[in-house]
């Protein structure tokens, strides 16, 4: 088959290059790109480890073609921590509030909830538990990830984080 | 899990993607937001030589009022639908329905289009098209034409469309002011399809049901449109005991498969008491 030619960005980067239609998006990304911070958990649309933003969306990128993301502009765990180094305030969060044990998750989950973040600066818990229900945790019982997720919005809302009673 | 090879293809108008179709025939599908068919083609379940993806085209996006008609564009996602003022002012159940399809990321990407056109049983637009006596409307190789969605599924997987054929629009009568609505879905997880769901519109006058329409998902090969059961309920006040005749009605017509979410038996049941739920719930939610 004939291969298309693809043009977007990713992580600030501008990629041009030339795929199989059939080739997913996290192929793409992984195996072409050697970006590797975004996974593969199932590979059925279920597990959310391969979420990835992608023009304002949140998308689990086993379930797009990398053709359709030409023109796009995505971002993964690999463009989040900021230009000097220090991290995005979720990766901030995760580590602070021991929201990752594994790991295998959390690149899909900061991903999936830094969009949630965008759209929603000051998420109630239930939200928050709303917000990442495409996204399976096997270690934590998502107790931290909230926690995780609450630290950060109250960094970037400049506030001070208060840990609810349990 | 890696899809078989194919050629892409992405139009940028409704006329070329239907010639597009028209000329693969078999060998061609129309890609929405492709939440269904990635799936299947990863499995290897679906092969098509050609995919038609209809992301290109602007003209199947957005949501408009039209007279007493909200028309939803056929590649509106179910994210774009939950986010919509117009809808969630005038038809809230739509709202109601999308927040229980799939998850968060699905929903950026799965299209309205895309879930009623797909004939899966386990999909919910469907019911919900069923109950608001919705129209669709279809762009194919001898022009427009418009199907009711009561007319439309045939099967599992077998609808009223042809090769060639776009869905490009849904047309929604508005429901009546002050009408009340709701989706209840019971399913076993975050992402599953419904065990069994039940969606009601219905108008309440001086106490008593003055208009009544519900659909059911996913338990017969096709969505059912239980229309026994609302005449039941129309001139009630939703008394127990006409209730019960309702939900009796319902389950009459469904034909669920016994599968892992469970026996037909209990599916059936499960029908009636989302039946129930969702009847209680719209009379609480509607006014007169």
């Amino acid at each position: 088959m004939a291969k298309s030619h693809v043009t977007m960005t990713v992580n600030g980067k501008t990629i041009e290059t030339l795929v199989e239609p059939r080739t997913l998006l996290i192929h793409f990304l992984r195996d072409q790109q050697n970006i590797t911070g975004p996974h593969i958990g199932c590979e059925t649309s279920h597990c959310g480890a391969c979420t990835v933003d992608l023009d304002g969306k949140s998308v689990k990128s086993c379930t797009v073609f990398a053709v359709q993301a030409n023109g796009g502009d995505i971002r993964t765990i690999e463009g989040m921590a900021n230009a000097d180094g220090t991290l995005h305030a979720l990766q901030e969060g995760f580590r602070e509030m021991h929201g990752l044990q594994c790991g295998f998750c959390t690149p899909g989950m900061i991903m999936r909830a830094y969009r949630l973040l965008q759209e929603n600066k000051n998420p109630s818990e239930e939200e928050i538990r709303y917000g990442i229900s495409g996204n399976l945790c096997r270690c934590t019982g998502y107790q931290n990830i909230v926690k995780a997720i609450q630290f950060a919005a109250a960094k970037i809302n400049g506030v001070a984080f208060q840990e609810a009673a349990e | 899990m890696i899809p078989g090879a194919f050629a892409y293809h992405r139009p940028s108008s409704v006329k070329e993607a239907v010639g597009l179709l028209a000329q693969f025939g078999d060998d061609g599908r129309a890609l929405a937001g492709g939440h269904s068919l990635i799936p299947m083609m990863k499995l290897r379940l679906a092969t098509p030589a050609n995919l038609v993806d209809l992301g290109g085209i602007a003209d199947l996006k957005g949501i408009r009022a039209d007279g007493n008609d909200i028309v939803i564009g056929a590649m509106t996602t179910q994210h774009d639908v939950i986010g919509s003022q117009l809808l969630g002012d005038k038809i809230p159940i739509l709202r109601e329905a999308s927040e229980q399809i799939a998850d968060p990321q699905v929903r950026y990407l799965g299209t309205l289009g895309g879930n009623v056109a797909n004939g899966d049983p386990g999909n919910d637009m469907p019911a919900v098209m069923l109950c608001l006596n919705a129209t669709y409307q279809i762009a194919g190789r001898a022009g427009e034409r418009r199907i009711a969605a009561r007319e439309f599924y045939q099967g599992a997987y077998f609808t009223a469309l042809e090769a060639g054929d776009v869905l490009t629009a849904v047309r929604i009568p508005i429901p009546a002011a002050g009408h009340g609505s709701a989706y209840e879905k019971l399913k076993r997880k975050v992402g599953d399809y419904a065990t069994a769901a039940a969606a009601v519109v219905l108008t309440m006058s001086g106490g008593k049901v003055g208009t009544c329409s519900i659909g059911l998902t996913n338990v017969a090969e096709t969505p059912l449109w239980a229309q026994e059961a609302a005449t039941i309920l129309t001139g009630s006040t939703l008394d127990a005991a006409t209730v019960k005749r309702a939900v009796a009605a319902a389950e009459a017509i469904t034909a669920p498969a016994t599968d892992a979410r469970g026996p037909a038996q209990y599916r059936t049941k499960m029908a009636g008491v989302m039946l129930s739920r969702a009847l209680a719930r719209a009379k609480s939610r509607a006014r007169g």
